[in-house]
């Protein structure tokens, strides 16, 4: 079994920052991999220990900057990596959805993965919606928000637990290939090894570029275009406690005890 | 095309929540675009659930009688069947797990764009205007997009459409293929079981991500029986395993509504937020004065929790 997964690296945002225009000033921003694109790549690399999947394909789109993000995936267990970029991607403020259905669904096509694992949303653009539309356009089975994989794809079908809204489960069958957004919590994700991180460095990453997938730029310019960022306006009518930790735990404790909490 | 469709949302014979709230957020853009409000509700008892959607201001309720329970095959055939004869503007679906799972799909047969998790929107008929949140929160953005769209909305964004209307409910045409629906669900099980009923306690000491180590949840268990109070805690530290799943706050744990909920290191996402926004008294303890907990405690502590609960917890000792 091939197993392709989509990586992405993802802007992360300091307590304090500022915005510039429909942007995050860039000195306030890091970069890591996606937390839910971590634990798909670690479904992806237990089911290669269990002997399941023949090989570990990531896909990324982003720059070369990102490079650093896919060695994480490379040194956690997966075998190759695929890097999408083109000048045409950079003027775009807000890739959408559609755009990376297009993307990645080239690249899922060329592999012709059995399952793809994707993580069910981006901790950055938050759309929570590629998996499942990259799975309708391939013509792939799909299951989004999947806590619990069973492992053996017994008649070519993947069992899957899917977490819904307050604490239930639903137990669902899906027919192979499939594409499954998988959420926070399926497993744990490994820390990198030092040896996987040397291995990882020799590993092959490819470079792929619009012409290379047979995309016309015209045809992936987001429908979507971001036009305002601003802080949100606070409702809140907080009483915040001032003082150093002492203090501030008194004020917390005579409150307390005013609500009846602990006399 | 002017008209809007709003797909409701239900699980195990109950309507959600979200469906009513869809109903308001739709009606205020089939009034921006001078169209009906046209709401499909597919699978179950399609009859009960129609004459509950039958609500102010909804035109039409269409009602696609086919199995008993969410199929993302059968919603994502019925809606875009619906669309192909009623030509809406946009169609509106929850944000929730099940709408994630059949939107995406939607907007891609039918070639329009998505735009998900929605908390405002308008529109002029021509350019639709949504206000959506990124990096967790910390920003709110605007994104325009023209022609027809998949919105998918957030819940409790929109107040829920009350009163009774005079909707026409319509049995929809449409015919499902049965041979495209590659996918079966089996079953559901209630997880949030366990020893211990976090939506029983007075009083929550509930722990996030700032707790950075297993080995922490001891300053807060230490706090918890100081206060005789219950520990909860937000998805992280569930998904690290160091709690049960029974001790979850939020959309896909428990819903808690507690006297005083003390929130430990917990930044406050919208999903953490849901489980406990109904809490009496919401105590927030954070070194982020701009985490969007601050938005919904009554009293907060920006500071080191692991200065302040030690201290706290002396105070009762």
């Amino acid at each position: 079994m091939k197993i392709l997964v989509t990586v992405k690296e993802v802007a992360t945002v300091d307590d304090e920052f500022e915005i510039e225009g429909t942007e995050i000033a860039e000195r306030y921003l890091g970069a890591d991999l996606n937390e839910w694109d971590d634990y798909a790549v670690e479904e992806a690399v237990q089911l290669q220990e269990a002997g399941i999947a023949d090989e570990v394909v990531t896909v990324t789109i982003g720059p070369e900057d990102c490079e650093q993000t896919i060695r994480q995936a490379l040194a956690k267990g997966a075998d190759r990596a695929i890097r999408v970029w083109d000048d045409a991607l950079e003027e775009i403020n807000l890739l959408d959805v559609g755009a990376k259905r297009d993307l990645l669904g080239a690249v899922i096509a060329e592999e012709d993965p059995d399952l793809v694992l994707t993580g069910v949303q981006s901790g950055d653009d938050n759309f929570g919606a590629t998996g499942v539309s990259v799975a309708e356009a391939l013509g792939y089975e799909w299951a989004a928000v999947v806590n619990h994989l069973e492992h053996d794809f017994e008649d070519g079908t993947a069992s899957v637990r899917r977490e819904l809204e307050g604490g239930v489960e639903e137990l669902t069958e899906v027919e192979l290939p499939a594409v499954l957004t998988v959420q926070t919590g399926i497993n744990e994700p490994r820390y990198a090894s030092l040896r996987g991180i040397r291995q990882a460095q020799r590993k092959e990453l490819d470079v792929v570029g619009l012409a290379d997938l047979g995309i016309d730029a015209a045809a992936i310019e987001p429908e979507l275009s971001l036009t305002d960022m601003y802080e949100p306006e606070s409702e809140s009518d907080v009483t915040v406690w001032e003082g150093d930790a002492e203090q501030t735990a008194t004020e917390l404790a005579d409150l307390l005890r005013d609500k009846g909490v602990a006399q | 095309m002017t008209d809007i469709l709003a797909v409701a949302d239900h699980r195990r014979g109950e309507l959600r929540d979200v469906s009513y709230e869809l109903l308001t957020a739709g009606r205020l853009l089939a009034d921006e675009t001078g169209g009906d409000l046209h709401v499909a509700v597919i699978s179950g008892t399609v009859e009960d659930f129609a004459s509950k959607l039958d609500r102010e201001g909804v035109d039409v309720v269409h009602t696609v009688d086919y199995g008993e329970e969410f199929n993302h095959g059968v919603y994502a055939q019925a809606i875009t069947q619906l669309y192909d004869r009623l030509a809406p503007r946009y169609v509106l679906t929850p944000n929730s797990v099940n709408g994630l799972d059949y939107a995406p799909a939607v907007a891609t047969t039918l070639d329009v764009p998505i735009v998900t998790d929605v908390v405002g929107l308008e529109t002029d008929g021509e350019t639709l205007t949504a206000t959506r949140e990124m990096y967790g929160g910390k920003v709110e953005t605007t994104t325009e997009l023209e022609g027809p769209a998949v919105v998918t909305i957030r819940g409790a964004e929109w107040p829920a459409a009350e009163g009774t209307g005079d909707a026409a409910i319509e049995p929809a045409d449409v015919t499902i293929d049965e041979d495209a629906l590659g996918s079966t669900v089996n079953g559901f099980e209630e997880v949030a079981g366990g020893d211990v009923d976090i939506s029983d306690a007075d009083v929550l000491v509930s722990v996030g991500r700032g707790i950075e180590e297993e080995e922490n949840l001891d300053l807060v268990f230490d706090l918890a029986e100081a206060l005789d109070a219950t520990v909860s805690a937000s998805r992280p530290i569930v998904d690290n395993g160091w709690l049960p799943k029974n001790r979850q706050v939020g959309q896909s744990g428990k819903v808690v509504t507690p006297d005083v909920y003390i929130a430990i290191g917990i930044s406050g996402a919208v999903q953490h937020v849901a489980g406990m926004k109904g809490s009496d008294t919401i105590v927030a303890i954070n070194t982020d004065p701009n985490a969007p907990i601050m938005d919904i405690a009554d009293y907060a502590i920006v500071d080191d929790l692991f200065d302040v609960v030690p201290a706290l917890t002396a105070e009762f000792s």
